[in-house]
This record gives C-alpha cells, sequence and structure tokens, in this order.
C-alpha cells in the first residue's frame, strides 16, 4: 500500500458542496488531491453566459482554499454521443430516460475515470452518496449512511474494476454533516444551493428544452376504453403515473397518465390515484449489471427500487436468457415506468440493476403502458 | 519537483530591474501628468520620457505613441476606432483567421454593425498569401489588419510585403506586433505600417500597459471617452509606474534583443533534439524556419491537449495550447483549425512551447526530458 502523500487521488469537482467537501476531506487526509472539472454540456447563451463557467470558478476558488491544483476536461462529444443521444433516443421511443444512470456508467465512471488514470491517478473520488467496501479480493457498493441522499439508485451500473479505482468520502456522512464541514471550512460552495433535476436542462423549462431537440407531435388523450378526453401536446412530455398538466377538469378524482400508444399517437388516461391500470406485478429489465460481476443463475429474493428516492420493496428476480430478468413483485407497484432503472438490494448492499423495458401483469406484457 | 515555465507568449516574467525602476515612481512620483504643479510636472517628465523611448524603440515620433492598457485595448483602438472615424470611406475591413481574439472578437463586433469584414486563410506554412489580400482589397476597404507574428505557431507574416501592396489604396493598414516586438526589429517607416499594437508584459515589463503607434495621419475616434490625455485617444489618468517599467523593459530589450533571440533559439534546437533523440513522435505545427526563436509548436500523434497540458503541470512542466479556455477546458486552436482544417487531429493534440527569460540550458533539458516521458507514455498507453 502506498503512503497517503503518494497516493493521487483526482476529485471530479462540479462547484457544489459535496465535491469541494469531497476534496477537502481527501486533502486532510493526506492524500496528493487534483481537482478536476468536467464539463459535458455547453449551455452558453446568447449573453456568452454560461453556468459551467460560474460552476468553474467555484471549483477555482475552492481548490484556492485547499492548496490543490485544478484542471477542466472537456467531455461534451462523448457526452453527446453516449448520454444526450440516448436520453433523445428514449423519449422519441416513449419512454422516459435516466440520462444520470448513463453519465455514470459511460462519462464520469468511464470516459473520465480514463482521463484520471491517464494523469497517473490512483483513485477517482466523487461526491456521491455511496460506500465501497473491500471484502476479500471483491468490492461491494453500499448505500450511502444518509437514507435521503443515498445515490446508489444511479451508480447500478458500476463493475468491480471501476470500484476498485473509486472513492466515495460521503458516503459515510449525512448531508448536514456535509454543509457542516463546508460551513466550518468556509468552502467558498459552503451555501451554494444543491443543483436540482437533470445537469443539461438545468433550471429551465423541460418542454421547452426537449421541444428544441425532437419536434411535438400533439395528438388525442383517450381512456383506455377509447373515450376520447383531450389532446396531449406530445407523447414525450408525459410520463406515466404524471397527473400535473393534463388539461382535464370536471367532477370526481383527479386525472393520471397510465399509458401511451406510440402508434396512433395517443396519450392514455384514467381517473383516481389507485386506478387500477396504473397497478403492474412484475416487470422485465434489460442491460443487467450485477456489482459483484456474477452473471444470475437462480432466482433471487432481495429488495428493489423502481425510482430515485423510493422506499425498497420485495421482490424475486428471474434470469431470463439474454441479460434479461423478470422481476416479480410481492405486492402490485404503481405507476412503474419504462426507460427507469430497477435498481436490487441485498440490505445495505447495492447488488446491481439495469433498465426498465416491459411492464408485467398476470403473466402478461402490459401493452398500453408504451 | 521545480516548476519549469515554458509559457513565455502568454506572459513573461518581470525583469528585475523593471521592478527597480518602477518602486521610485510608486514611493515617490505620485503626481497627475496633467496637473498644472510641481507634483504633475515630475510624473509628466517621466511619461514623456518614457514616451521618447517608445517611439525611438520603433523609429516613431512620439506624437504617435498612444499609451493603453495592454494589447488587447490597443488592437481594439486599432479597428473600431480607426473603422467609425473612416466608414464615410467605405466599410470594409480585412483581416485574417489567425488573429488574436482581441482582433478577431473586434472585427466581429463591427460586422454587427454594419461593416464587411474579410477573413483571409491560411495555408499550411501557417502565413496567409499576399495574393489573397490582393484579392480581398477592394474600394471599399478602408483598414487592413495582419498581425507580424503569430502567438501560437511563432509564424512570420508578410507584413512588408503587404504594406507594399498597401502604398497606393486609402486603406490603413494595422499590425498587431505583441508577439514581433522583442523578437524581431521594427521600423515603421521601413515597415510602412500605419498603425502598431505593443504590449509591456511579453517583454518581461508589468502587465496593464501597452502601446498603440498610431501615424500622425490617420483618423481615430477614441473608445473611452473623458480627459484629454493621449492627445484626447486615450483619456484616462496614465499608469505612471507601470509606463516607466515599460520604458525600462523596453530599453533592456533592445539592449538586448539580437543575444537573446540567439539564446532562445538554442533553446528550441536544443528542445527539438531531446525530444527527436528520446524518440518522441512529434511534428512541428507551421513552417519552421519561418518562425520566432521564441514559440514552438508541436503536435504529437494519439494524445490530447487536456490530457499533455494536465500532465504537463504534474510533472513540473507550464505550457499551454495557445488557445482559449472556456470554463477552464481547451477549445481547439482557432489558428491551427485555419492551418489544417478544424477535423484535423493537430487541432486537438498540439502544444506550445515559449521560451524566455525564465529559461536556462538546463531548466530546458530538463523539460524537454519530462516532456518526452509524459508523452510517450500517454501514446503508448
Amino acid at each position: 500500500m502506498k503512503d497517503k502523500k503518494d497516493t493521487r487521488v483526482v476529485v471530479g469537482m462540479s462547484g457544489g458542496v459535496d465535491s469541494s467537501v469531497t476534496a477537502l476531506l481527501l486533502k486532510e487526509q493526506g492524500y496528493d488531491v487534483v481537482g478536476i472539472f468536467m464539463k459535458n454540456w455547453d449551455d452558453t447563451d446568447e449573453n456568452g453566459v454560461c453556468t459551467a463557467t460560474e460552476d468553474f470558478d467555484d471549483v477555482v476558488r475552492v481548490c484556492n482554499q485547499l492548496d490543490i491544483p485544478y484542471y477542466a476536461v472537456n467531455f461534451e462529444k462523448q457526452y453527446w454521443d453516449k448520454v444526450f443521444t440516448y436520453f433523445l433516443d428514449e423519449y422519441k421511443a416513449g419512454r422516459t430516460p435516466n440520462p444520470d444512470v448513463m453519465c455514470n456508467k459511460e462519462i464520469k465512471f468511464k470516459a473520465f475515470l480514463d482521463h484520471a488514470l491517464s494523469l497517473g491517478a490512483d483513485y477517482l473520488a466523487t461526491g456521491h452518496y455511496a460506500q465501497v467496501r473491500k471484502v476479500g479480493d471483491r468490492y461491494k457498493m453500499l448505500r450511502g449512511v444518509d437514507d435521503n441522499k443515498d445515490q446508489t439508485y444511479f451508480l447500478n451500473q458500476l463493475s468491480q474494476s471501476v470500484l476498485s479505482r473509486v472513492m466515495f468520502p460521503l458516503g459515510e456522512l449525512p448531508k448536514k454533516e456535509v454543509r457542516r464541514i463546508a460551513a466550518e471550512n468556509n468552502l467558498a460552495t459552503a451555501h451554494k444551493k444543491d443543483s436540482t433535476g437533470i445537469c443539461f436542462i438545468g433550471e429551465r423549462n423541460f418542454k421547452e428544452f426537449l421541444s428544441e431537440y425532437l419536434p411535438a407531435q400533439p395528438g388525442k388523450m383517450a381512456t383506455l376504453d377509447g373515450v376520447e378526453k383531450g389532446k396531449h401536446e406530445g407523447l414525450m412530455y408525459y410520463t406515466i403515473g404524471q397527473r400535473q398538466g393534463l388539461g382535464i377538469g370536471g367532477p370526481g378524482d383527479p386525472w393520471f397518465v397510465v399509458g401511451k400508444n406510440l402508434k396512433d399517437n395517443i396519450l392514455y388516461v384514467e381517473q383516481g390515484f389507485e386506478h387500477d391500470a396504473l397497478y403492474s406485478d412484475g416487470l422485465i429489465a434489460t442491460d443487467l449489471n450485477w456489482i459483484d460481476g456474477q452473471p444470475l443463475t437462480e432466482p433471487l429474493e432481495c429488495t428493489a427500487k423502481f425510482r430515485y428516492r423510493q422506499n425498497d420493496s420485495k421482490v424475486t428476480v428471474y434470469p431470463i436468457e439474454n441479460n434479461k430478468v423478470h422481476v416479480v413483485f410481492d405486492e402490485n407497484e404503481r405507476a412503474i415506468t419504462p426507460g427507469q432503472a430497477v435498481v436490487f438490494y441485498h440490505n445495505e448492499v447495492c447488488l446491481g440493476g439495469g433498465t426498465i423495458d416491459e411492464i408485467i401483469k398476470d403473466e402478461k406484457p402490459l401493452d398500453y403502458v408504451g | 519537483m521545480d516548476s519549469i515555465y515554458l509559457d513565455h507568449a502568454a506572459t513573461a516574467p518581470v525583469n528585475p530591474e523593471v521592478i527597480h525602476a518602477m518602486v521610485p515612481v510608486l514611493e515617490n512620483t505620485f503626481g497627475n501628468p496633467s496637473s498644472v504643479h510641481h507634483f504633475g510636472r515630475q510624473a509628466r517628465r517621466l511619461l514623456d520620457r518614457a514616451r521618447e523611448t517608445m517611439a525611438a524603440s520603433i523609429h516613431a515620433n512620439e506624437k504617435e505613441i498612444v499609451f493603453t492598457s495592454g494589447g488587447t485595448e490597443a488592437d481594439n483602438l486599432a479597428l473600431i476606432g480607426t473603422a467609425l472615424a473612416n466608414q464615410h470611406k467605405g466599410k470594409h475591413i480585412i483581416t485574417t483567421e489567425i488573429e488574436h481574439h482581441a482582433i478577431l472578437h473586434a472585427a466581429n463586433y463591427l460586422e454587427k454593425r454594419g461593416f464587411n469584414v474579410t477573413y483571409l486563410p491560411v495555408s499550411e506554412t501557417g502565413a496567409i498569401s499576399v495574393e489573397s489580400l490582393e484579392q480581398a482589397l477592394t474600394e471599399e476597404t478602408i483598414l487592413v489588419s495582419v498581425m507580424m507574428v503569430n502567438n501560437e505557431t511563432g509564424v512570420i507574416q508578410p507584413v512588408k510585403q503587404i504594406a507594399e501592396l498597401l502604398k497606393e489604396h486609402q486603406s490603413y493598414f494595422h499590425t498587431d506586433a505583441v508577439q514581433a516586438y522583442g523578437t524581431l526589429p521594427i521600423d515603421v517607416k521601413d515597415l510602412g505600417v500605419d498603425l502598431l499594437t505593443v504590449s509591456s508584459h511579453k517583454i518581461n515589463g508589468p502587465k496593464g500597459v501597452g502601446f498603440l503607434y498610431s501615424k500622425e495621419s490617420v483618423m481615430m475616434e477614441a473608445r473611452q471617452h473623458g480627459g484629454e490625455q493621449e492627445r484626447k485617444r486615450r483619456p484616462g489618468t496614465e499608469n505612471v509606474a507601470s509606463i516607466v517599467g515599460f520604458q525600462r523593459a523596453v530599453e533592456l530589450m533592445m539592449e538586448n534583443r539580437e543575444t537573446m533571440v540567439q539564446t532562445y533559439e538554442t533553446y528550441k534546437q536544443t528542445f527539438l533534439q531531446i525530444l527527436t533523440d528520446e524518440q518522441v513522435k512529434f511534428s512541428v505545427n507551421g513552417e519552421r524556419d519561418n518562425a520566432v526563436s521564441t514559440i514552438i509548436n508541436l503536435s504529437f500523434p494519439g494524445a490530447n491537449v487536456e490530457s499533455l497540458l494536465t500532465n504537463f503541470d504534474l510533472s513540473g512542466v507550464a505550457a499551454s495550447s495557445g488557445s482559449a479556455c472556456t470554463a477552464g477546458s481547451v477549445e481547439p486552436s482557432h489558428v491551427l483549425a485555419a492551418m489544417y482544417g478544424s477535423e484535423d487531429a493537430r487541432c486537438v493534440n498540439s502544444i506550445r512551447f515559449s521560451f524566455g527569460m525564465a529559461n536556462t540550458n538546463e531548466n530546458v533539458i530538463e523539460a524537454a526530458r519530462r516532456v518526452a516521458i509524459i508523452v510517450k507514455r500517454l501514446t503508448t498507453l
């Protein structure tokens, strides 16, 4: 084991409080810390202002406070090819993609990790709320101790070789403690607001953003029985279980999106939060990654998350051919959405995950979901 | 590990003699050169002497020297100031694709305000051709701006030939001599230019000061509005201490230029020889025999700029890609894109090394060895 002062750790710095504290903690522990800002998206507006410039300025201020060198690296092209193209393709297919999962898989823990290694780094550290633990010669990924901030959902595609090279120093801390450390050390980002939403959209209107890239095709809104309830603005603007923005008035319970018919461009809606059409008993997931590196051969009882920040649900995972699984829910689940990630856990250990491809009820695919 | 500075084209260390010249001014001569009292006159005397030195260094007269805050301001004043004052004669301007952004962005600004700008291309040699300029000239052309030495490649542009061509034309001729001043002898009369930009900090003077040579006959509008300083062409209380420091830097440069140029040429050769001996794969961007001794721009096939620069810095070699940065990340060089086309790999695998006062034969050798190790590691991964 190398001395800490001879162990180079590249910290992926976003200009936010989490990665700032990550760098601070590693520096305090005595590592040779290098801060690198990643630019994945050009959001320069007509005034030449771009949030990346402001975020980079914060990286500069924090790195100077910590007396560590800082650099930047541009992955706009890779991000466009690997993440944004996927993002648009999924919307075109009527699904609800998760670009953060893809960004972690293809950019942060691939292109960026490679870049860090090319700089002679021993490790790449980020401000994610997750924990890596070495057990024997294998690596396990555990949830962050702050339940509310745990980010293993987004990290479900990491492999053994990646985990052997990463550090998540914040995984053992509650967010409140991270803010406290930042404030105590007067870090320039101590009181900076956490970023919300998808990084390349930022605070902008989602519909407006998407319409810049995909032509919206307005169409009919109808119940599953074919009763017309109005017009939709384009299927891509809606997700399963959505209530807001449907514009259906009248008496009774609110209306919800329950599915999409891509072929005929119909948005399916039904009345009532508890409507039966929103419930399913299983799903088919593809693109499975098992963090221990072993393919699934036997049915597995575990818990699963179908969306970020949802409580775990009990499931049984049955392997099918071609890196596909059938996930059977112990109790019916509401508003499972194709394109989102399903992530599996055994207590605190994140086992891996995949992409939700089909929704199953009574052993048949729910075709109306899309 | 010692950091070795190979980025003199970005900025250069301040010569200790320059500092010695500045300190007494800051301590004793605080007067405003425009004031009509003893204190003002003391400052004014320093300012006038400095102006004489600047003028003599390019064979101009002192009325033709306009002190500015540096190269960028001088370039902006030259372009926008003359364009606005001469638009009744035409609205066409010619410059090149390889100018510094101080020129390119000033030209963009004029385009948005109704001027037509022609950007001359360059060949792979890194130089523009006089023929292309001849073809671009019209009766509407009021200004031609071509840099004397490119800041990224060091390639010398055919400024004298252009001036020859423009002799009988109404157009003014401006040259950005920021990289040339200090490496090439400059005589504005012999060269035949009407406007010429110089910056202090590239020749070991302080930052924040420079001058524009503007021939007496040139019609030019001020960009700032205020007092009567610099014959109304650049109002604002003069930065006397920096101007005196700049003066000292000019004097030292004039005394030592030829020997320094020789020294830097040997550094450049040593540097390239070591890379060759270490069997590093590289090529020189731009025609090497037509470049100043201080700058060399090298392409390392199979590597990329960000990885190279970060690795160099982490191992104590300070160089640059010679290009603009946004949010700290390196944009592909517009100069190399003009030479090779924007898709060429050389636009994203090239590094500028520039030699100067911070170098010794020993640290150049050491830097070349470090560079060789890194390039070989990155290109054989």
